[in-house]
């Protein structure tokens, strides 16, 4: 019996002890953190929120993926020039508009680089641009709702790549074609295009209140490949620069034939210079047809215009507004540092970077260290634009961001790394592994005046081996990495939306706050809302049924329709009738050849339903609402197209 | 020996409880309470919980608020609820002498923690199953509200 007490005693002692070393517990993982602290470092706990927002692109997903960094967790997927049936953008009545071009409704783009808009150098947190790469478009995204509601097609342009980036108070937001093609479009002969295609450099000015999008104008260069582009900021402001390839103008086989010059250049283009003769009546308006797509937040709907006409601008017009600063082996990346003075041109056939100074730019313009034009434009001395190089820094250098205190991080695609090195000196002081074949990186206000050098997001092309496998098509990823010490810290893979192609990222206290919560009911101007579940309505016109119905936890005003018909072409205009913060409510009809809708409180959307098929059919919500969400559904009567059936609705008998 | 034993036991829990944050303390009291919560409250004088503390009604009905209020009502609350019949909740016909004026505000201002907190708005929860939703009025419509409820017979 004592043996057995003191047996107990033993027991409850030592579970005593164990308990009592919880607190330690905590501190001994932080002595075993100083050696790897990365988790520590990414870990946000539940309920708190990330220090940043990153806008990464979803390249040939067509999307804008919104995460929080340190934490690497996907908040929203915002629609741009993809449809997404999860929030019916491009499926609704509402939102097809958006996706309307010249060459009619097109469900899909690739989507490249996202900029966040600036004031004074800055980021202001107003919106992201982002180009739409194959059918040449700019969309803006509003971070108020963090919804796209705008876009705009550029003409003259094919392979709209060296875009989506912002002047420094968002004067432009700037496009500039990678593919140069004869202008206007003219049937030739593909092997006549050396000397006769053009590459169209758009100018899209941004309204400062509301962002309205307008193409001012467009440069027509020469028939190069423009790749990247940034503009010029601090001293440099008015300035805008343009890598190039594909000088020799080859048609075919570029691999080869657009790798034969040792050096192309980087355009530099004085738009301040351009925008003032335009502004005097200079330039040429010529016929063109483009959409350009607004959405509003009054109406909750898309309207698309044809606009018919680009005011152009030849080169030679403007004597002394471009020049081009030679630059090894097909530059791809064009970076600007934070003081504006150095153009970082990433050759991406080359092992080292080349630096141009913006200073010693204008040194060579004003005495003509000139070496030699191509189609009249002056081609300035390298040795004269030259600051200096990074060498020997890696294989490949596609990209540079800036952190702000005198440091660039650069990567390189074929020896997969991230190289940090100093600008001024060009010494190369860290290199980190990425896994693998990393493309852009991004730190967040790394390409403006004022860069927050916390972090580094590296975005790679491939995985292989780094997550759980699914078939042959692996996640792609982005990288994160602490860049506040002399030496880089990976502290995060996270798999990503698409291709991430490349990312704008800002402190999270800028966007948070101006964040909308819902619509107001009252502010409600979509033609087909309804402001009180009393206005629900049915409406036939011909063989068009018009819906206007109200909906609210949890049930649909009206929920029983009969009267409609075979070939019948059935709008349900839904108007959400909560007025709280994270209320939606989803709608979806059996056999309705669409989408479903997802409609935020105070919205109205729209879908089409064409019945096919005599009998009673249900609808429902589809966003779960309520602990009567499974209530919230009602039928539709169709009859045959000869029933004199009358048209009536109803909710609750009433 | 076995007072011993008793103190040791105590001890250890003493360590149990310590080891726990105090978020987690306060749920469990707090769990407790609901519990031991018995609803024996004279409507007429539960204010609720909310922004609005105390009202003062005119004897009059002040007509022109009234309808004003009609107006919020028919374009806020009348999804859910009809004047004289009981629908998804609650008809608020002859409501002024149910509840005190406090509480139908509160109850229209600050629905969330009525239906968690309030001992009425539990137990109309638990008949209704639908949560009073939150329409964000301002004070001034909730005001103009309860005043067209008063024109309610």
């Amino acid at each position: 019996m004592t043996m057995k007490i003191l047996k107990f005693i033993t027991v409850i002692l030592s579970a005593s002890f164990l308990l009592a070393s919880c607190g330690n517990n905590g501190n001994s993982n932080k002595q075993g953190a100083l050696t790897g602290n990365a988790a520590e470092k990414v870990y946000v706990a539940p309920g708190e929120h990330d220090e940043f927002y990153a806008f990464v692109s979803g390249g040939f997903s067509g999307q804008l993926a919104v995460y929080g960094l340190p934490s690497g967790r996907l908040f929203k997927v915002i629609p741009v020039f993809s449809q997404d049936a999860e929030k019916a953008y491009g499926y609704n009545e509402e939102t097809k508009p958006m996706l309307n071009t010249s060459h009619g409704f097109i469900p899909w783009d690739d989507s490249h680089h996202p900029d966040i808009s600036q004031t004074n150098g800055e980021l202001d947190g107003r919106w992201v641009f982002i180009n739409g790469n194959n059918t040449p478009r700019i969309a803006k995204i509003d971070l108020t709702t963090f919804e796209t509601t705008e876009i705009i097609e550029v003409p003259n342009s094919a392979g709209n790549h060296s875009s989506s980036f912002v002047t420094e108070n968002t004067e432009y937001v700037v496009a500039g074609t990678r593919f140069s093609v004869p202008v206007p479009q003219v049937d030739m002969p593909i092997k006549e295009y050396k000397g006769k295609f053009k590459g169209a450099l758009s100018f899209i000015s941004v309204d400062p209140e509301d962002g309205g999008m307008d193409i001012k104008f467009q440069v027509l260069m020469p028939g190069f490949n423009y790749d990247l582009s940034h503009p010029g900021r601090g001293k440099s402001h008015g300035w805008f620069f343009f890598t190039t390839y594909n000088t020799e103008e080859a048609n075919t086989l570029l691999e080869v034939n657009a790798s034969q010059n040792d050096k192309d250049y980087i355009a530099a283009i004085n738009w301040k210079k351009i925008e003032e003769y335009v502004n005097n009546g200079g330039g040429k308006k010529m016929p063109a047809n483009y959409a350009h797509n607004v959405y509003s937040d009054e109406t909750h709907s898309a309207t698309s215009t044809m606009k018919k006409e680009v005011l152009v601008v030849d080169p030679s017009e403007v004597p002394g507004a471009i020049y081009l600063l030679p630059t090894p082996k097909s530059p791809h990346g064009c970076d600007v540092d934070p003081s504006g003075e150095y153009i970082i041109g990433s050759g991406k056939l080359a092992a080292e970077l080349t630096a141009h100074s913006f200073t010693k730019m204008l040194d060579a313009i004003e005495n003509k260290k000139f070496d030699g034009d191509a189609y009249g434009i002056p081609v300035l001395s390298y040795e004269a634009v030259n600051a200096g190089s990074v060498k020997q820094a890696g294989l490949g250098p596609l990209h540079t961001e800036f952190d702000g205190k005198g440091n660039a991080y650069t990567t390189f695609f074929i020896s997969s790394e991230v190289v940090k090195w100093k600008l001024g000196t060009w010494e190369v002081i860290d290199r980190k592994p990425t896994y693998y074949s990393v493309g852009h990186l991004m730190i967040p206000g790394g390409n403006s005046r004022k860069p927050y050098g916390k972090y580094v997001l590296a975005m790679n092309k491939i995985t292989k081996d780094r997550y759980l496998p699914t078939g042959p098509e692996v996640t792609q990823s982005a990288q994160l990495y602490d860049i506040t010490g002399e030496k880089m810290e990976l502290l995060l893979d996270f798999p990503t939306i698409g291709e991430p192609h490349y990312a704008a990222g800002i402190p999270a206290d800028i966007v948070a706050k101006n964040s909308k919560k819902f619509y107001k009911l009252d502010e409600n101007k979509h033609p087909y809302a309804i402001k009180s579940p009393a206005e629900a309505k049915v409406v036939r016109t011909g063989n068009e049924v018009h819906v206007y119905m109200a909906m609210i936890r949890s049930h649909f005003t009206p929920d029983n329709i009969e009267g409609v018909k075979v070939g019948d072409k059935v709008f349900f205009h839904v108007t959400n009738h909560e007025q709280d913060y994270d209320v939606p409510h989803g709608v979806a009809m059996i056999g309705a050849n669409t989408s479903e809708l997802l409609i935020m409180p105070g919205q109205t959307e729209t879908f089409v339903w064409e019945p096919k098929q005599v009998g009673v059919w249900p609808f429902y919500c589809t966003d779960f609402c309520s602990a009567l969400h499974q209530e919230m559904q009602g039928y539709v009567r169709v009859s045959p197209k000869s029933s004199n059936i009358k048209l009536s609705w109803s909710l609750d008998d009433e | 020996m076995k007072k011993v034993i008793l103190s040791v036991l105590s001890l250890s829990l003493i360590f149990l409880i310590s080891c726990g944050d105090d978020k987690s303390k306060k749920d469990s009291t707090e769990k407790k309470e609901v519990k031991e919560e018995v609803v024996e409250v004279d409507p007429m004088k539960n204010k609720g919980i909310g922004p609005v503390t105390s009202i003062e009604l005119a004897d009059e009905i002040d007509q022109g608020l009234a309808k004003t209020g009609e107006e919020v009502y028919v374009k806020m609350c009348s999804a859910c609820h009809k004047p004289n019949k009981r629908f998804v909740g609650p008809a608020p016909a002859g409501i002024m002498e149910r509840r005190s004026p406090e509480w139908i505000m509160n109850m229209i201002l600050n629905p969330e923690e009525m239906v968690q907190k309030d001992p009425i708005a539990k137990a109309l929860l638990a008949e209704y199953l639908s949560p009073m939703a939150n329409q964000n009025l301002t004070e001034e419509e909730a005001r103009a509200v309860l005043e067209y409820f008063r024109t309610l017979k």
